[in-house]
């Protein structure tokens, strides 16, 4: 919504926003398709000297285990005089009753707005927006959390009504209500934006349509959900192995002491159950949704990608940039630079730390181009196994990453970041650094054994979404059988608090 | 695909209010710590540099701040500036071609040839599509010809292996920015490289990215509702100034556009003395100033050019419009406001801040909280722009049951309080205060500060007005609170738009099950 009433217009779309900010693309120029006839012979930006860089050395942020199991990391800043932190608990709506999807969404809105025993959510809001400091709670698919900033001279206070927020909260029927209403305005409205529906639908595609990854709330899941269910829910996930993180202007002896006295006398953390899921990877072929209020389709190649344990990873990504991140890209020099049928192409694996994630590429066009752009992208996608990298290409892509790297922990925050998603997966403190000198040593024969490995065209599933009548030349031609409709209606519950409202 | 709270622990956006990054009120980020650490510099063809030196890490933002947007497209060519805006990403004389001297030729013949159909494609009468055909395959073959020599992408190229981070450019109705993070030991291949792109741009597959901007409005307004809805209000609460004509263009005005209207918007735009270029970071002024003159001289000289002078006559018809539609409802007005040069403008931000920042707003309280009939709502001031005048805007999204016209009627309700009561002491008090904060978390990292730096620059010709306008935020009373709803917040002034929900069309006969 923000978005189309911001007024503003970029060269490149959002949805690959956070892949070009971390992994910029590769130039593929004279390799393919628009042949360079001769040779540039000046290239005066290459006379321009590139000192050495300024010595730098990321600040570690300070890590202190509890005898609990509670991990505490301690990162100063003293540049400002502010205070921020937070609290990540295992647990999120991947573990929860799938009768009852959606409930860690509500209980991530409802934590906040009741409040606790001593100071209810209002009162939270009119305290801390006076100060200009917040306390959030939120709920996502592996964790929950709460996090909190202030100014420094406020910062004490700010922890303490925090502190009481996460161990003592008071859930409050009538704000699960609200939550539980807000959630239903999104059910209602989730088939009202094109890219939305297939960003959903194509995710099904890959895990199933009742994954724990996928599955949708309905509004008859979120009706179900009770306060005592909120309460159940924060019971067991309290228990569970809490990282904590501190950063910004404050003592680190007084911090430290300080978060021993609140946090070590919980009981020992309880490690969250195994997850044992299945991930068989899509059913080849072609799926359909007809929307017939845009001129536009959204198209989506679908597979299944793989975790970040796996050691291909680092040369899985080099094979990314070379097909599907940032300008230089094969799908972008293609499909927008050479046919200029997309201002939105990309995509790629992606890669989660604990699951297999998805293989997406993504190509926008008009109604009549579908079946060209969707061939194009297509004919990239297969082109991984049959038109060699060069070493042009794998030097580009590597440069692309490891020039930028820094800007991963250029920061003491982002340090932290870092730091604390390890710990909550369990990996390495030093992944980055070998993560980074993996990539280093990837070659061009890496690289062309990943696609080998992991592209398979005849593998993957397609969506289109789009206006049916104006797709012509027709989906038939794309050789991929019948396309199989979807039904994206909504179920609407009969009875009272149900919305009474007709809702496509 | 790592955890979305991991990613809104720390870098995110919180619900409902901002992130934590920078707050500060003291010592580290006043006027004065500024004033040493910045340093600026106009140069004798009237482009302003500004240096802000930040040695945390080795690295550097910078943005290109050009004091020209789509709301100077000429007539007829709506969406011109933001065409421009994708065509500084295509090289120069020197980068992104094998042979420039051959491949200008080829370019003048595409727009020859380019003419040349357009001419024969706009007959009203007696149009030859036999003729009309042949120019088409001759404009076609024209760009064929010019491709050979183009080395695509490789300005990009350039800057992304040598570590760009966030780059993009946005072009909005008042300007157009262009801006990249980099490590600081390429901060003068990114002087060449901007410098470049400023002073030479070559109008390089410009009828590719030309279909590619039409993608873009099918993508945003075309296949959005929300973004239908906004092109027809903006549409309708202007009638003269170019504030109501589309952004990224009326289809058949952006699918027209050549490149010679592109470079001519260039010519009279890019000139020194309309761009202010600054860069944050671990960079030395005294030691970058020199070598970013160098570059930066290049960018050609000329008069500031002239503004706009047409101005949106008094609104003194209520007006409104209806989308039916097979799409969720909603609702959003807005009333005609002064530029941000009005003495009130600080007012605006009071009223923005007490009706719509975070839950204790009071929109959020009466209709979300309250009421229970809205998921969102806001007000909002500038839209489309704010140097020329814009509209101070309202929206709300419907609970499911609840209808446009409630949010109107509920909307309004809280404007006739602003105007007959007071707002409290409390409220006044906390916007202030919440202003001051959020101004220097913006300040925190490079790019952010960078944004800021270069846009109070080009608006009041001097960055310190960033920090100056608190004065005017502390001055704002209740009074002026009451003042300026009254004189604003009438009917005869408003524009409404809403989204009514229609019922599907013979959806049963739907045998393909899609929706």
């Amino acid at each position: 919504m923000k978005s189309p009433l911001s007024g503003q217009w970029s060269v490149i779309g959002g949805r690959f926003g956070l892949r070009l900010l971390l992994l910029v693309g590769v130039l593929w120029g004279s390799f393919n398709g628009p042949v360079a006839l001769n040779a540039q012979q000046n290239k005066p930006w290459e006379k321009i000297p590139v000192p050495k860089l300024h010595d730098f050395k990321p600040q570690e942020p300070k890590r202190i285990e509890l005898k609990n199991g509670i991990v505490i990391f301690l990162q100063e800043d003293h540049e400002l005089p502010f205070v921020s932190g937070g609290v990540l608990i295992p647990g999120g709506s991947r573990d929860e009753d799938p009768a009852k999807a959606g409930l860690v969404g509500l209980y991530g809105q409802a934590w906040r707005t009741s409040g606790t025993a001593k100071m209810d959510g209002d009162q939270l809001d009119d305290l801390l927006e006076s100060k200009a400091a917040h306390i959030e709670t939120a709920g996502d698919d592996d964790s929950t959390a709460v996090a909190w900033d202030s100014l420094k001279g406020d910062a004490d206070q700010v922890f303490a009504l925090a502190l009481d927020l996460l161990l003592h909260p008071k859930f409050n029927p009538e704000k699960l209500q609200l939550a539980q209403q807000q959630e239903a305005a999104g059910i209602v409205r989730r088939n009202d934006e094109e890219s939305g529906i297939a960003d959903r639908e194509s995710a099904k595609l890959v895990y199933g349509a009742n994954s724990p990854y996928t599955r949708q709330p309905e509004l008859a899941s979120i009706g179900s959900v009770t306060v005592e269910d909120l309460k159940a829910w924060h019971d067991r996930t309290i228990g569970g192995k809490l990282i904590i993180g501190i950063s910004g202007d404050f003592d680190p002896v007084a911090m430290e002491a300080k978060l021993r006295a609140a946090f070590e006398g919980l009981p020992t953390a309880k490690p969250e159950p195994p997850r044992n899921d299945a991930f068989p990877g899509p059913t080849p072929g072609l799926s359909f949704i007809n929307k017939e209020d845009v001129n536009q389709s959204d198209v989506q190649i679908m597979g299944l990608g793989i975790d970040r344990h796996n050691p291909d990873v680092p040369a899985l990504v080099v094979m990314d940039e070379i097909l599907g991140s940032g300008f230089a890209s094969r799908l972008f020099q293609k499909v927008r630079t050479e046919l200029g049928l997309a201002y939105e192409v990309g995509g790629g694996f992606s890669f989660a730390y604990d699951h297999p994630a998805v293989f997406r590429v993504v190509v926008l066009t008009k109604s009549a181009t579908t079946v060209e752009a969707t061939k194009a992208a297509m004919g990239e996608i297969a082109g991984l196994n049959t038109r060699p990298f060069t070493q042009e290409e794998l030097d580009r892509a590597k440069d692309n990453l490891l020039t930028s790297f820094l800007f991963r922990y250029d920061t003491p925050v982002k340090v932290l970041a870092e730091r604390e998603r390890l710990e909550f997966y369990g990996y390495p403190a030093n992944y980055l650094e070998t993560y980074k000198a993996a990539l280093e040593k990837v070659t061009v024969a890496d690289v062309t054994a990943m696609a080998k490995k992991y592209v398979h065209p005849e593998k993957l599933a397609v969506l289109v979404v789009g206006n049916g009548p104006e797709i012509k030349p027709g989906l038939d031609e794309l050789n991929l059988g019948t396309p199989h409709p979807i039904d994206i209606t909504i179920p609407m519950p009969k009875g009272p608090g149900g919305p009474t409202e007709k809702t496509q | 695909m790592q955890s979305r709270v991991l990613l809104w622990f720390r870098n995110g956006v919180l619900p409902l209010t901002v992130a934590a990054m920078a707050f500060a009120g003291a010592q580290a980020q006043d006027l004065k710590s500024f004033e040493q650490r910045i340093t600026t510099k106009v140069l004798p063809n009237g482009l302003t540099l500004i240096v802000c030196e930040r040695h945390d890490a080795p690295v550097f933002s910078y943005t290109t701040f050009v004091d020209a947007g789509d709301v100077d497209d000429p007539s007829g060519e709506s969406g011109l500036a933001h065409m421009f805006e994708h065509l500084a990403f295509k090289g120069t004389s020197q980068i992104g071609t094998t042979d420039y001297a051959t491949e200008k030729v080829a370019l003048e013949k595409v727009e020859a040839a380019n003419d040349a159909y357009e001419a024969e494609y706009l007959k009203a009468v007696g149009r030859d599509e036999k003729k009309l055909a042949e120019l088409k395959k001759a404009f076609l073959e024209a760009q064929a010809e010019a491709h050979k020599y183009v080395i695509p992408n490789q300005f990009t190229d350039v800057a992304e292996r040598n570590g760009a981070e966030g780059l993009n450019a946005q072009t909005g109705m008042d300007e157009t920015m262009f801006f990249w993070s980099m490590p600081e030991n390429r901060l003068e291949l990114w002087a060449w490289l901007e410098s470049a792109r400023l002073s030479d741009t070559v109008p390089r597959e410009f009828y590719k990215e030309r279909d590619v901007v039409v993608e873009e409005r099918r993508m945003r307004t075309d296949s959005n509702p929300i973004g239908r809805l906004v092109e027809q209000f903006l549409a309708t609460a202007y009638v003269a100034h170019n504030y109501g004509r589309s952004a990224i263009g009326w289809p058949s005005e952006v699918s027209q556009i050549n490149a010679t209207e592109a470079m001519e918007f260039h010519k009279k735009y890019y000139v020194g003395s309309n761009i202010v270029v600054s860069v944050v970071g671990d960079v030395k002024a005294a030691e970058v100033m020199p070598l970013l003159e160098k570059y930066f001289s290049k960018v050609p000289g000329g008069p500031k050019p002239e503004e706009m002078t047409t101005v949106e006559p008094k609104q003194f018809a209520e007006k409104s419009v209806t989308i039916r539609e097979q799409t969720q409802p909603f609702y959003l007005e807005g009333y005609h406001r002064p530029d941000f040069h009005d003495p009130d403008d600080a007012v605006y931000d009071a009223i923005g801040d007490i009706m719509s920042n975070g839950r204790v707003s009071r929109l959020y309280r009466s209709l979300v909280r309250d009421q229970q009939i809205a998921a969102e709502a806001e007000g909002f001031s500038g839209f489309p722009g704010d140097k020329y005048p814009g509209l101070f805007a309202f929206y709300a999204v419907p609970l499911p049951g609840h209808t446009p016209d409630q949010m109107r009627d509920a909307i309004h309700k809280e404007i006739e309080k602003l105007k007959t009561v007071d707002v409290t002491d409390d409220e006044l008090a906390m916007f202030k205060t919440r202003t001051r904060a959020d101004l220097l978390r913006g300040l925190a990292d490079n790019q952010g500060l960078s944004n800021s730096l270069a846009e109070y620059q080009t608006r009041y010709g001097d960055w310190r007005e960033l920090f100056t306008q608190l004065d005017k935020v502390d001055k704002v009373t209740k009074a002026d609170i009451r003042r300026v709803a009254n004189k604003v917040f009438v009917a005869g002034n408003r524009t409404s738009a809403e989204i009514v929900t229609e019922a599907p069309a013979a959806a049963a006969k739907n045998d393909g099950g899609a929706q």
